[in-house]
């Protein structure tokens, strides 16, 4: 159906913006791509009384790389990051990622930092945010600050953000020659959401696992970073022992939800299954260009 | 009541509009192109499908004031007067429409991802990632593939042998094009 009334703004800056949603509250939302919202929106489940538009805020678009990481500007949209192209294992792995998220058309209007805003717990790039620790960056009126993913998601559909703080931003970690990465995804048809999906990362020295970086999609009520799971690797031989043993931990570490076509004990399975593989395939990466140079 | 000013199909064009009044429904109910067609007006299907600054964009998830200022092609910019566009002649001759309510989504869909894109139809599994974007339920996607890659052939200039592609006879139906 129709969206309910509500007015219209589109400030041309952040500080104009943060004003706004000072002024507004909790009755106002943030409008970037819209893809998600907007459906929302028409089916009368969110009725802001205002929208604020921020794509016409200067300075919140594109990709800035410094050599420890990568800030990408609140309109990145899915598709700039399938088209990802600097020189780091983090844009491969975007390009990984993002050909999941929903369709072309959606990701040429959709943003990553919206979908760390919206906060869905089967969403890919909050997978992706939560094993990397991103930092999520906030505008206020006090001014700024940085917020973890570990601290940033606080249940589905809710995160750390106060009703007067712009997302402007999120700083991602760059991973380093050498650093493997691998996603995976399992859904019910090709139009569903994430039933389960893994993101990895993977550095060895010595042929032992020096860093990994385990990501999880709806594994639970928030994206999940299977800590426990990357403990059980760490100073191993990223073999089938270690691989088997570390999948089967972040199965564990899991909390899911029953839904109609997924039991506990399914998705559990599923994302051991993918984690597996995630691994996997990640450290016979690493093993080969590692072998390579 | 917002007054906004934007580009359609290459004309300059101004409309009042509330702000919950989307992309779509300004085309349709306040331009008069009823080309674009809305089907489930929540994202889903595609068939509102047009071109935002050159990109596929969903007309139902866009907000008309969203495209102040912006340049937005619909099916009816796509012929050149009473010359077809190509992608509009490959899907009347490889049979990709029955009823045509998806049709204009589909056109607009492969007008963008054949513009970024103009090899597209050379690897077949992302060309089936971009189509999988809109929904059609009367063709089965076969004609509408063979029309995507016959139109893409054409925008690239290479001739395009329609009785090839029917002989592959993927969907069963032989015999050439109408």
């Amino acid at each position: 159906m129709k969206p309910a009334y509500f007015d219209y703004v589109a400030p041309p800056s952040v500080a104009e913006t943060v004003s706004l949603l000072g002024e507004h509250g909790t009755e106002a939302s943030v409008l970037a791509g819209g893809q998600s919202l907007l459906i929302e929106m028409r089916y009368r489940r969110r009725r802001p009384a205002i929208l604020i538009d921020v794509n016409r805020v200067a300075g919140l678009s594109g990709i800035a790389l410094d050599p420890a990481s990568a800030r990408l500007g609140a309109l990145v949209r899915h598709a700039d990051l399938e088209r990802a192209r600097f020189a780091d294992p983090l844009a491969a792995l975007f390009r990984l990622v993002a050909p999941n998220v929903a369709h072309p058309p959606i990701r040429a209007r959709g943003t990553f930092a919206g979908s760390l805003a919206w906060a869905h717990p089967a969403a890919e790039w909050c997978a992706l945010a939560a094993a990397l620790n991103a930092e999520v960056e906030l505008r206020g009126p006090y001014g700024e600050r940085r917020v973890p993913a570990g601290a940033w998601f606080l249940g589905p559909f809710t995160t750390a953000r106060l009703p007067d703080e712009l997302v402007t931003g999120v700083r991602l970690p760059r991973l380093g020659p050498g650093t493997a990465v691998r996603f995976a995804e399992h859904r019910r048809t090709h139009a569903s959401f994430a039933l389960a999906a893994v993101v990895v990362a993977v550095r060895l020295a010595a042929e032992r696992v020096a860093w990994v970086r385990i990501g999880l999609a709806n594994a639970a009520d928030v994206p999940l970073r299977a800590v426990e799971a990357e403990a059980v690797l760490i100073g191993e031989r990223a073999g089938p022992g270690p691989i088997a043993e570390a999948a089967e931990v972040a199965g564990t570490e899991a909390d899911p939800v029953e839904e109609p076509y997924a039991s506990v004990p399914y998705r559990r399975h599923v994302l051991r299954t993918l984690v597996r593989r995630c691994l996997t395939e990640a450290a016979e990466a690493a093993a080969a260009e590692a072998a390579n140079r | 009541m917002t007054d906004i000013e934007l580009t359609v199909n290459g004309e300059p064009r101004r409309a009042t509009v509330e702000p919950r009044t989307s992309l779509a429904d300004l085309l349709r109910d306040g331009l008069g192109l009823t080309g674009t067609t809305l089907g489930c007006e929540h994202g889903v299907c595609g068939s509102c499908t047009v071109l935002l600054d050159g990109a596929a964009v969903r007309a139902c998830l866009t907000l008309a004031v969203q495209a102040a200022g912006h340049e937005v092609r619909t099916v009816e910019g796509l012929a050149d007067g009473d010359r077809l566009h190509p992608l509009q002649e490959a899907f009347a001759a490889e049979h990709a429409l029955q009823c045509g309510f998806c049709t204009p989504g589909f056109l607009m869909l492969l007008a963008g991802a054949l513009a970024a894109e103009p090899e597209l139809d050379r690897d077949e599994r992302r060309l089936d990632q971009v189509l999988a974007s809109n929904l059609c339920r009367c063709t089965g996607y076969v004609g509408i593939r063979r029309a995507a890659a016959h139109a893409a052939a054409r925008l690239r200039g290479e001739a395009y042998d329609d009785r090839e592609a029917d002989e592959d006879g993927e969907d069963g139906v032989p015999g050439g094009s109408v």
